[in-house]
């Protein structure tokens, strides 16, 4: 064993952080707010603390969840052509295969674009809200932390906005198509979810979960 | 953050006698079976997610011949049906003028997909020897599956809003052909084995000093 490799297993483990990607063990040095910890074998963000990011984020949280259930029950677009109209929501977006094997594709498709981040945030609210409050964190707060964090791949608001452009691009020379308020409550969602994801700090919430009394 | 080592050398927590948790970041000593805070299983470096990775793999690319043999889409105009697989689609945006969504098409359904194939398969066989690539190169790689294979889905979500939209009886109506669910089943596939896929390994198989390259 090396001086170096002997100074890291003599360091108390819970002094230790460790690159999730690389394996590098770290010296645990709070960062100032603002700062960022980077690994400095693979670059990955070890901590990203930022100054009342709990606040913020439980505010996004909530503007989201209500966009979400509007935009899903509002119109989200319209088409006419030669008289004929059709309006569609996006929950009839997503459930628009419904025949056969074409149902569990409906229902993926649902769920990645309402009920996946719809949980997520409810899953955030339910970590975030007792321990920035600075009360005792909530029952079984890490493992609603952990699922939240395992359903992020599968997020995909995003995509389905870009979705949204190709679609009407597609459309554009066989009907009209007008936007629905839905359209731009979804607009507004996505921005959301992305600097809401932007300011979580993972290693900060599974740190004041562990200690609650220090955040 | 301080560097716990000497002189910028590296101390991994599977050399100092550790394993640690890649969810939580926290370090316990290497027999540990599950972190002690947010209960993850901890292994210190998961070789059998190399079986995960080319099993999802394989599943990813069974489902993408279909994908693309199969209409994708089936629009019926009056008296004609046209069923479009996912290529002859982005052909059909082309000859209307529309190159720049014919080629988000090509690029989230076609280019990504293969490019995400080439690059597991190069991922998972060179990662036990530090051949092929630096660690960093490998790593770079890694990420750059991992962010943009969920775009592929946008195929998917265009053929969903296109049929629920299009729906004037008579006039014209648009319904998915069986491409979309093979198409979703792929991207899904690759995707988990992208997540199977143990990135720690990839800086194990490296010379010690990885962070200067031997050849000039």
């Amino acid at each position: 064993m090396s001086d170096a490799t002997a100074l890291i297993a003599n360091i108390p483990l819970d002094e230790l952080i460790v690159c999730p990607q690389c394996d590098a063990a770290y010296r645990f040095k709070q960062p100032k707010s603002g700062e960022r910890a980077v690994c400095q074998r693979c670059h990955k963000i070890l901590i990203a603390p930022r100054h009342k990011a709990g606040k913020h984020i439980i505010a996004v949280s909530i503007a989201v969840v209500i966009l979400i259930i509007a935009a899903s029950v509002f119109p989200f677009l319209s088409i006419s052509a030669a008289g004929r109209s059709n309006a569609v929501s996006i929950l009839d977006a997503a459930l628009s295969f419904t025949r056969g094997p074409l149902l569990v594709l409906a229902l993926l498709t649902a769920g990645f674009i309402i009920f996946v981040p719809l949980l997520r945030m409810l899953l955030t609210l339910y970590v975030l809200v007792p321990v920035v409050f600075n009360h005792p964190p909530a029952r079984h707060a890490m493992r609603a932390f952990r699922l939240s964090e395992a359903l992020r791949p599968w997020s995909m608001a995003e995509i389905f906005a870009l979705g949204c452009a190709v679609a009407l691009v597609k459309v554009a020379d066989l009907a009209t198509v007008d936007f629905g308020p839905a359209f731009w409550m979804f607009g507004i969602l996505v921005v959301l979810v992305i600097a809401q994801d932007g300011y979580l700090c993972k290693w900060s919430v599974w740190n004041s979960l562990e200690h609650p009394e220090k955040s | 953050m301080e560097f716990a080592g000497t002189s910028g050398k590296v101390i991994t927590a599977r050399e100092a006698g550790l394993v640690a948790c890649t969810r939580c970041s926290r370090a316990w000593p290497i027999a540990n079976k599950r972190c002690g805070r947010c209960g993850a299983k901890l292994v210190s470096r998961d070789f059998k997610s190399l079986q995960r990775v080319w099993a999802l793999w394989v599943m990813g690319l069974i489902c993408y011949f279909p994908a693309n043999i199969y209409p994708m889409l089936v629009t019926r105009q009056l008296f004609n049906v046209d069923r479009s697989t996912i290529i002859g689609g982005a052909v059909d945006l082309a000859h209307h003028g529309a190159f720049g969504i014919a080629a988000i098409i090509i690029f989230a359904s076609v280019v990504i997909p293969l490019g995400k194939f080439w690059a597991i398969a190069f991922l998972a066989l060179h990662v036990r020897e530090a051949s092929g690539a630096t660690a960093h190169r490998k790593l770079w790689l890694y990420e750059v599956v991992e962010y943009i294979g969920r775009w592929s889905m946008i195929d998917i979500f265009v053929v969903a809003i296109l049929s629920a939209l299009v729906q004037l009886k008579g006039l014209a109506t648009i319904t998915p052909g069986p491409a979309a669910f093979f198409f979703a089943l792929s991207v899904i596939f690759t995707m988990l084995s992208a997540q199977a896929f143990d990135t720690r390994m990839i800086w194990n198989g490296q010379p010690k000093e990885d962070e200067t390259p031997e050849h000039v």
